[in-house]
């Protein structure tokens, strides 16, 4: 530790860092525009500017930017010295000169860093006389507003989205004091990582369209903790609420995941809480071949608890509903009759990599320790589209090599300007492996699209390259270089990762990449696996004993004389095929279907309960390190929606069990959960339980300047209606409560300090910047590798028989919009969707006489795809691709073998 | 007296081609580096001249070029780049010289990288200097013919290519490190320092950027060693100096003077006095981002630090001279909008500070000044000072300005409009 003098008061502080975030993470406040913690010191606004000291007998000292100095031991410096405090409220002042003023009708007004920085500096009367600079604003798309005559030029926008985040289509133009943050011309902004924008931005620049089209200032927006349901990895939310609809996503820091930013898919994907095809009320078929009408509630529930008592049900469950939801399904049906609603070969995919991870030595990586590694080698999976946030963690682990170089030039790390000009070349290396081009492939010391098969022999030898006692795949000798290359350049770093996942379907390739992170560990190196799973709580429900799978349920219909089957959170056709999913349910008496979404599915079911979403229902996943997380709902449900458990736990009630998944509470739910499943024991300890109080106060979801409580509903009633009993969560529904940093984070509605309104207020709530919260990381790790364990090497299968003449692979495409079920029901989402298609290369397409757009029939199994073709040059040679989740592939199993029947 | 690096220029006739030149003795000082020089030698004998940087900032070359990573370990790949963004106002100089004795400028170039180990050699040209552009273009043919450039040049074993950059035209590109970003594609924001050009510079590897007048200078101290360079100075500097001068003066024009020599007998012996009916006020001495002097400081020598302890800068040392019936606060507008406009809009102070004093001295030109805009210039005086800006961009275009209010600040408080 270092000791710096700031006002004569004496700080212990990290000399690794700058005076900027010493002071911050001092509690000291001080104001700064272009650095941010994640994208560093650039120098560029001049706003931290502090009085800097020779030594003790320096009187005079000299003006420095706190961001730009390392906090060196002995450094002496003033805040508070006149010179410094009139040269940044001159910097505010300069700042001012071309800005609008518009605080009333900006969307930032109120949470916004400028208006902070500008009251924290103390300027206030506008001295410049003369006209300002007005600029024109772009359309970017559905996501994000545009409004550059807010623009302070702090340039964070630009560094953010291309260095940060690799995107191109975002630029600086024009220059001095005419300089515009925009496109080439109006169009979507095309990184996926945009959303990021609206926080990245000090003020009102880029803003949030989605929250704009239905607005609330941040005052007013009710808020909760909460965890991202769009893909595997867990991310922290803070969803945000008024009048019962959510409103935005903000990123809610956790430093061993998300840090500070989100993806696009995650910030915009709650449109589905309110989308056209949401379930909204009970429906249920009263007849043989009858239409489905809306019940209420009770009697919904009086139905289930009905047919539950009869005792022929199979349950199955789901990998996108909590713990808690899987868990009292499972008790309502029992243990042997409770499956995984995942179909068998994705279930054996998640289930052999819960295995590796419970069972090798390599621990499970977060994104933190994603960023922190200094090789990576990604084997199979399309990490941009199953896993955004993971590949924006990937895009910064590349720069170790550069952070190397600069360090050896005495250019610290937090001196990102000096960082990026010392190594504007250096990356450390990352070698992709997967069925086509992913977006990190800018970065990749090698990206080579290949086919599953060929990625896992691959992978095997790169395994045995590092330890020769990993079965070698004999492969041939060009592909041995390559992993021999692989192999020295995982063997050279402070810590390999191997990245691998379900994404492109393939137990073999998860096999190889386990091998791999073993045979470094076997080799002494601290080597972690990262896995992508299919689904927010995929390996939560893996974890949980289940009869089988859903091919394995839709089996035992076909077979066992079931009269009741309860799908939960689940579209059964979209997992299975309609067609399929008919014949297994012929012969059940009563079909329910309990989801947030009115699919065909659900609109077939005998009974159609809505289950709440994220925003309305408490619950706990596992994300894909195996880390239990605890999101709490914002608003209440929709009238006649409950939470899955709930309803189960109704119905249970109604038939008078009383068993514990059978009570009122959720940490009742979750406790019986943790009880009955061995690997889950420890989610309770996953967030403070619902009795937890601070000074006998439960956190409050609402800021205490909430206005206008007692008119929300005067259009009904002149009484304030009583706050919503919330018996499940460790938050107040309203605004009375405690609110401070004392708030466990796993408890922690929203961010805000006093001087402090926007989300930058975060640095008030971190033990250093950039650190842990002040209460420690939120969640819990389940799972523990076996560090003593000798590996147990996967053998490499024989190499498939060459396939019949006109037989191709086909291979899955994921795409970071559309692939995922809910997020593709936001509208703004949807926008960004593309349109079913089947993938060739264009040689192939040539050879089969279609062109781009051309339709083309593609049989695989017994199904026949009809989609236009998409030409893709980037897949392996003579593969086809086919995107998933998009409508027209459903049950699809892939990869898969098909041919082109026509034309 | 000597005048080396304008002794082959004709103003008014087309420049020396490469057997003129060679028949001057040029490309001699080349042979005798290649074949008689190692390159640490060579810039020994440069470190001995204690040459200076004519670009304005008069960093002593020798010591520059010793931060180059050299020998056997060093980079492969290292670039010796000649500023010849030459923007300032009131300054030609580098102008002259590559117009007037292109092949002068190509022989230093090589000469520099053979010193520095640079087998990729850039000159970064004004976007206005076509001229320029195309008597350098022809020598660098011609001396690609003639063997001067290309691999093992005369048999040494080194390698050079020159390539001539036409910038798109933005004052900045003058500062050395936007200038790299500049060469490279990107926008021309100057770097932060440390990576100092010589371990990070174009592309990531060593490079060192000098002025087209400095580079000149280097086969002569070859040919005649660094006690000649500094005999020729009058003063602590040693060689020869292109000074110039514009304004109302009788003879506007550019002169090769020992380095040192009196500011009077610049702007008396040379430029012939002022010009019929106009009275001396003061003058910039190097170009527009220096400060003023007045008559007080006639009788120093032009030499860095003389210059610099009288507040103001040698600079290129053009010197921009003000009368008696110019406005100065017009002068002072003109210069400032010059420079908001040229700002690489990086930093706050100067980005959006230089458009305000613009606009303040219009203000005041135009007679519609207030009390207070006193008080705003000085405050930007102070806060757009070296070490408060990204880069010396703004202190260099306040120095003009903070020098006028200290000299001739009644002419500013005439533009406050009554009432005010």
């Amino acid at each position: 530790m270092a000791e710096i003098v700031v006002d004569g008061k004496r700080y212990a502080v990290d000399p690794a860092r700058n005076l900027l975030e010493a002071c911050l993470g001092a509690g000291l406040d001080l104001p700064y525009f272009c650095w941010h913690p994640a994208l560093r010191s650039v120098g560029a606004c001049r706003q931290c500017a502090v009085k800097q000291y020779k030594d003790e007998t320096d009187t005079r000292g000299k003006l420095v930017m706190a961001c730009m100095v390392p906090a060196r031991d002995g450094t002496i410096l003033s805040i508070a010295d006149d010179e410094a405090r009139a040269f940044r409220a001159s910097v505010v002042e300069w700042l001012m000169i071309g800005h609008p003023h518009d605080c009333p009708v900006c969307e930032e007004g109120g949470e916004c860093h400028l208006q902070d920085m500008t009251v924290m500096t103390g300027h206030a009367y506008r001295r410049h006389r003369f006209p300002k600079r007005t600029h024109r604003n772009q359309d970017l798309g559905p996501f994000i507003g545009h409004e550059m005559n807010r623009c302070i030029a702090c340039y964070r926008c630009v560094r953010f989205y291309r260095e940060y985040a690799g995107g191109t289509d975002l630029d600086a133009f024009g220059a001095h004091h005419y300089v515009y943050f925009g496109r080439r011309e109006d169009g979507v902004l095309e990184s996926e990582f945009s959303g990021n924008l609206a926080e990245v931005c000090p003020t009102g620049v880029f803003t949030d369209k989605t929250l704009a089209r239905s607005y609330t200032r941040k005052w007013d927006l009710t808020s909760a903790p909460s965890v991202c349901v769009h893909c595997s990895l867990g991310c922290n939310t803070f969803p945000n609420e008024r009048y019962g609809e959510v409103r935005r996503i903000l990123n809610r820091y956790h430093e061993q995941i998300n840090g500070y930013f989100l993806c696009d898919r995650g910030r915009f994907g709650y449109g589905f809480v309110k989308g056209d095809r949401r379930l909204r009320a009970p429906r249920m078929r009263r007849t043989v071949g009858g239409a489905p009408s809306p019940i209420s509630p009770g009697e919904a529930a009086g139905y289930l608890s009905e047919w539950l008592k009869d005792g022929r049900a199979i349950g199955i469950g789901s990998p996108r509903a909590s713990l808690e939801s899987n868990h009292a399904l499972k008790a309502a049906v029992g243990a042997e009759r409770f499956y995984r609603g995942v179909p068998a070969h994705q279930d054996a995919l998640v289930g052999a990599i819960l295995d590796i991870q419970r069972n090798g030595p390599a621990p499970a990586a977060s994104l933190a320790d994603a960023e922190a590694a200094d090789a990576v080698l990604v084997l199979g999976e399309d990490v941009p589209n199953t896993a955004p946030r993971l590949a924006l963690a990937l895009r910064q682990s590349v720069r170790h090599a550069a952070w190397r170089k600069a360090e050896a030039a005495m250019v610290p790390r937090w001196q990102d300007k000096g960082v990026r000009e010392t190594a504007p070349h250096d990356y450390s290396p990352l070698y992709i492996a997967a069925p086509a081009a992913t977006r990190l492939d800018d970065v990749a010391a090698e990206s080579r699209p290949a086919l599953p098969d060929a990625i896992a022999r691959l992978g095997f030898a790169v395994a045995h390259a590092i330890d020769p006692e990993a079965p070698d795949p004999e492969p041939p000798a060009d592909l041995r270089r390559r992993a021999e290359a692989i192999a020295e350049a995982l063997m050279q770093a402070d810590r390999p990762l191997v990245v691998s996942g379900t994404g492109c379907g393939s137990l073999a390739v998860i096999q190889a990449a386990a091998n791999v992170a073993w045979a470094l560990c076997r080799r002494g190196r601290a080597a972690r696996l990262c896995h992508v799973l299919p689904a927010c709580n995929s390996a939560g429900l893996g974890l949980m004993q289940a009869a089988g799978s859903l091919d394995d349920a839709l089996a035992r219909l076909r077979s066992d004389g079931v009269r009741l089957v309860i799908a939960l959170e689940g579209d059964l056709d979209r997992l299975a095929g309609r067609a399929a999913v008919e014949a297994a349910l012929a012969g059940v008496a009563h079909v329910v279907a309990i989801d947030h979404l009115h699919h065909d599915f659900a609109a077939r079911a005998d009974l159609a309960l809505p289950a709440a979403t994220f925003a309305e229902a408490a619950g706990t996943f596992v994300n894909n390190e195996g880390r239990a997380q605890r999101f709490f709902h914002v608003h209440e449900p929709l009238a006649g929606a409950r939470a899955g458990w709930r309803w189960l736990r109704d119905a249970m009630a109604l038939a008078g069990r009383n068993e514990p998944a059978g009570r009122a509470r959720l940490d009742d739910v979750t406790a019986a959960c943790a009880a009955a499943e061995p690997p889950l024991a420890r989610i309770g300890e996953a967030a403070p339980p619902a009795d937890a109080r601070i000074a006998g106060m439960a956190v409050a979801r609402q800021p205490h300047r909430m206005s206008g409580r007692t008119a929300m509903h005067a259009d009904r009633t002149v009484f304030e209606p009583a706050p919503p009993a919330d018996p499940d969560t460790p938050l107040s529904p309203s605004m009375e409560g405690y609110y401070g940093p004392r708030a466990a984070p796993a408890a922690l509605p929203f961010l805000w300090a006093p001087g402090w309104n926007s989300e930058q207020s975060l640095n008030k709530f971190q033990q250093e910047i950039g650190g842990p919260l002040l209460g420690g990381p939120a969640g819990v790790r389940l799972i523990d590798p076996q560090p003593e364990a000798g590996p147990p090497y996967f053998r490499p299968r024989p190499a498939a028989p060459a396939p019949a003449d006109g037989d191709r692979p086909v291979l899955p495409l994921h795409h970071v919009f559309g692939s995922e079920e809910l997020s593709a029901e936001a509208p703004a989402v949807r926008e960004r969707c593309p349109a079913p298609y089947v993938a060739l290369r264009p040689e192939d397409a040539e050879r089969l006489g279609v062109g781009d757009g051309g339709r083309l029939a593609l049989a695989i199994g017994d199904r026949t795809l009809e989609l236009p073709v998409a030409l893709k040059a980037d897949l392996p040679p003579g593969a086809v691709g086919v995107p998933v989740g998009l409508p027209g592939t459903e049950g699809l199993v892939l990869p898969a073998r098909g041919r082109v029947v026509t034309p | 007296m000597d005048t080396p690096l304008t002794a082959n220029i004709r103003p008014g006739e087309p420049p020396p081609d490469r057997r003129a030149y060679e028949a001057a003795g040029g490309y001699r000082a080349l042979r005798k580096a290649l074949h008689d020089m190692d390159p640490e030698q060579v810039l020994d004998e440069l470190k001995a001249s204690r040459l200076r940087g004519r670009g304005g900032a008069g960093f002593p070359t020798g010591m520059k070029w010793n931060f180059i990573p050299r020998g056997d370990d060093a980079p492969a790949d290292k670039y010796l780049i000649v500023n010849a963004d030459e923007m300032e106002p009131g300054t030609f100089k580098d102008r002259h010289l590559m117009e007037g004795d292109p092949h002068q400028v190509i022989e230093s170039v090589i000469v520099g990288a053979y010193t520095i180990g640079a087998r990729h050699a850039y000159i970064f040209l004004r976007d206005e200097y076509r001229l320029c552009g195309a008597r350098l273009g022809r020598a660098i043919a011609e001396a690609e013919d003639a063997g001067y450039l290309g691999r093992d040049i005369l048999g040494s074993g080194f390698d050079l290519t020159i390539r001539l950059h036409t910038s798109a035209g933005r004052y900045i590109c003058g500062e050395e490190t936007a200038l790299l970003n500049a060469l490279e594609g990107k926008r021309p924001i100057p770097r932060e320092k440390p990576p100092f050009p010589q371990a990070s510079g174009l592309w990531g590897r060593p490079s060192v950027v000098n002025n087209v007048e400095t580079l000149c200078n280097l086969p002569h101290i070859v040919l005649n060693g660094a006690q000649w360079f500094r005999d020729l100075g009058r003063g602590e500097d040693g060689g020869t100096k292109l000074y110039g001068a514009s304004g109302r003066v009788k003879n506007p024009a550019l002169w090769e003077l020992p380095m040192g020599t009196p500011v009077r007998e610049i702007l008396e012996e040379h430029a012939g006095g002022m010009a019929d009916g106009y009275r001396f006020r003061g003058l910039l001495p190097g170009g527009a981002s220096t400060g003023f002097l007045v008559e007080e400081h006639l009788d120093l020598p032009m030499d860095f630090d003389p210059i610099q302890k009288a507040g103001s800068r040698l600079g290129t040392g053009a010197l921009i001279v003000l009368d008696d019936r110019t406005s100065v606060v017009g002068m002072l507008r003109n210069l400032e909008h010059f420079f908001a406009q040229e700002s690489c809009g990086w930093c706050t102070p100067c980005r959006d500070g230089l458009p305000w004093t613009e606009r303040i001295l219009a203000a005041l030109e135009a007679g519609r000044g207030r009390a207070e805009d006193l008080e705003v210039l000085e405050m930007h005086c102070r806060f757009l000072g070296m070490g408060k800006t990204f880069c010396a961009h703004a202190p260099g275009a306040v120095m003009p300005l903070q020098t006028a209010l200290q000299y001739f600040r009644e002419d500013f408080r005439r533009g406050i409009a009554d009432g005010h």
